[in-house]
């Protein structure tokens, strides 16, 4: 065992599947680490593009169906959105549209997620969009472990996977121990951080370290917290969900996206919507996230919007009533 | 490189094949038998054959949403085209694409596509495919004027040109962007000029002459394989039809006198008139093959009414790939 952070996990995974697959390769709207990768593997390999999102992104979609496995880096997730045709219109419904007759294995990676007073464009948490489109998988990993093992199995999925990497743990130094040998993580399959019998939190992303956080404050007053991290939005381990709310019979859905239409709302949909779930709920489902604003600058207003393990515990304590 | 004789009557009978294919498959659709709409080709089948004709099979092109020219000219079956016109489960997309989104990646055709510009950026990746690959492989991009106006257009030419990738980006200026006239909407007259911004070559040829065509493709494709990049290659053109054809066609905003000048310019019939001037072929010997092709789109049409449709909950299946 040794101990990596959450962006040496994911440089572990490129290293690993780059030397597994020459058929993998990084398209960079913005080098940032991946530019250790270069020594190695070339520029060849690891490409830095003009700030053209539309068309490298359009590109990476264009060498996939062409036999190749690109790595699209445009740094922000909110850099999408200037190739939100090629992500929309042609990324999810082109395996689809043409019914199926080709592949297109690409990883769109990218950082997201609020914290640093980087304002609006910079720090929304815009997944919940993307989950919507049908034809993309979406992961959210919250931990070095799981952002490398699912690294892994995106680099090696056959579909466009859309990789969302929160800017605060990409950021963080804090280590957490990842075996010697290799290891994935297969996408689809929730992880329960913690177990507990008294209400289920099912966290995404950085959310799942608040919602760690609360259960451990929670613990010292009695209150026996599980926490449920999806790991992967699309597909979504809707079974694992389940199982855990109906074993606490409460839930509390923690999401960092605004609330309207959060992954938080699906989840509580497909929580309700099951009738031994339903009938297992000993109190309505409660969503804790972002209000619908776009993120304020001001730390204060941010902290303000921002779930934390403080409304984690408020959330907590309205659903045990 | 010169053309063979046999070479120039298979782009003849593609030409003919691609005009029958429209002209028919618009027939189909007025009579109800296709749903939604179809883009015609018809006037413009020099530029999908010239360019086509100097491409080898496992080069690979995008498309428009005018896609059937490009698709024939490519290589694709005409009845399983025709099948995914009718929706049915045989056809090229198992009836999920319909006449807007044909694909046929055997024969290198990665797809029609319903928004404008978006083909550019998906055949520069093809080149950077093909230029890692090191097999010598091109790739060549169809759009209109109109997309020449997208960003999608501009951050590809940038990025072919700064990376010198094997690709021709192939601009058919039919003078309309959908039902807006490229005087009213383009800063320039000549598509081609905009190659000057990226460091690249930009030619205008006319396209209603399938030669012409050929000769700038074949030069660019030589200059793609030689690692030399990209070119733009502005074929000037005209759509003899509507935009889009419906069931209830709307009214085209296009002057009737304007209209009218299109079949004066017969890619077709001056083609005809060039291999019969050389001695390539006779009236009798073209009028053998418009037979021939009719007959070929006739039981194009019959395999596409005798195919069976897609269950409904077929439509839940290939979302994602195995």
């Amino acid at each position: 065992m040794r101990e990596v952070t959450y962006v040496e996990a994911l440089m572990e995974a490129f290293t690993e599947e780059m030397r597994r697959d020459d058929k993998v390769f990084h398209l960079c709207g913005n080098h940032g680490p991946l530019a250790a990768l270069i020594p190695e593997f070339g520029e060849e390999r690891v490409r830095a593009c003009p700030i053209s999102e539309e068309a490298y992104v359009g590109a990476g979609i264009g060498a996939a169906g062409s036999g190749f496995r690109p790595i699209i880096s445009p740094g922000m997730m909110t850099f999408a959105f200037t190739a939100m045709d090629q992500i929309v219109n042609q990324m999810a419904k082109i395996h689809y549209m043409f019914g199926g007759q080709a592949a297109f294995p690409l990883v769109f990676r990218a950082s997201t997620g609020g914290g640093r007073s980087a304002a609006a464009q910079h720090s929304q948490s815009p997944h919940p969009m993307f989950m919507n489109l049908a034809g993309l998988k979406l992961i959210m990993p919250s931990t070095p472990y799981d952002a490398k093992g699912l690294m892994k199995s995106a680099i090696r999925d056959n579909n466009p996977v859309v990789f969302f990497e929160d800017q605060i743990l990409a950021a963080s130094p804090t280590k957490q121990e990842i075996p010697d040998e290799e290891y994935t993580v297969p996408i689809g399959v929730a992880d329960v951080k913690r177990h507990g019998s008294d209400v289920t939190v099912i966290a995404i992303s950085k959310m799942v370290s608040q919602a760690l956080a609360a259960a451990e404050e929670l613990a010292g007053q009695g209150i026996d917290v599980e926490v449920v991290d999806p790991r992967t939005l699309v597909p979504m381990d809707v079974p694992a969900l389940r199982a855990s709310v109906q074993k606490t019979g409460r839930v509390v859905i923690v999401d960092e996206a605004c609330l309207t239409c959060s992954a938080a709302a699906e989840i509580s949909a497909l929580i309700t919507e099951d009738p031994a779930t339903f009938r297992a709920l000993k109190a309505p489902p409660k969503r804790v996230c972002s209000p619908d604003v776009p993120i304020p600058y001001s730390p204060i207003m941010e902290q303000f919007c921002l779930p934390d393990k403080d409304n984690v515990i408020q959330g907590i304590r309205e659903v045990l009533g | 490189m010169a053309l063979e004789p046999g070479q120039l009557l298979d782009m003849y009978r593609t030409m003919v094949t691609i005009r029958t294919f429209d002209r028919r498959a618009a027939d189909e659709l007025h009579a109800g038998n296709i749903p939604g709409a179809v883009h015609s080709y018809i006037g413009q089948e020099a530029v999908a054959v010239g360019v086509c004709s100097a491409l080898r099979r496992e080069d690979r092109i995008t498309s428009t949403h005018r896609g059937h020219g490009h698709t024939i000219a490519k290589g694709a079956d005409i009845k399983f085209m025709m099948a995914e016109l009718f929706g049915r489960s045989n056809g090229y997309c198992h009836g999920k694409g319909g006449s807007m989104h044909i694909a046929d990646f055997s024969v290198g055709m990665l797809g029609a596509n319903g928004i404008v510009g978006a083909g550019l950026p998906l055949a520069t990746g093809a080149a950077l495919a093909a230029q890692m690959e090191g097999g010598g492989g091109v790739a060549v991009s169809f759009f209109g004027d109109g997309a020449s106006n997208e960003g999608s257009f501009h951050g590809s030419l940038n990025l072919a040109s700064i990376w010198k990738l094997p690709v021709l980006y192939v601009c058919e200026n039919n003078r309309w962007a959908s039902g807006n006239s490229a005087a009213a909407t383009q800063s320039v007259e000549d598509i081609s000029v905009r190659a000057v911004s990226y460091n690249l070559p930009g030619v205008t040829v006319d396209g209603t002459d399938v030669l012409a065509v050929y000769e700038a493709a074949e030069q660019a494709v030589r200059r793609a394989r030689n690692g030399e990049g990209p070119t733009l290659v502005e074929c000037k053109t005209y759509r003899w039809r509507l935009h889009a054809e419906q069931r209830n066609d709307p009214p085209d905003p296009r002057p009737q006198e304007e209209i009218d000048l299109g079949p004066q310019h017969d890619p077709i019939a001056t083609f005809a008139g060039h291999l019969t001037q050389q001695g390539v072929a006779t009236e009798e010997s073209l009028k053998q093959i418009d037979g021939e092709v009719a007959a070929a789109v006739d039981e194009a049409i019959d395999f596409a009414k005798a195919s069976p449709f897609p269950k409904p909950e077929d439509a839940l299946t290939d979302v994602f790939a195995p």
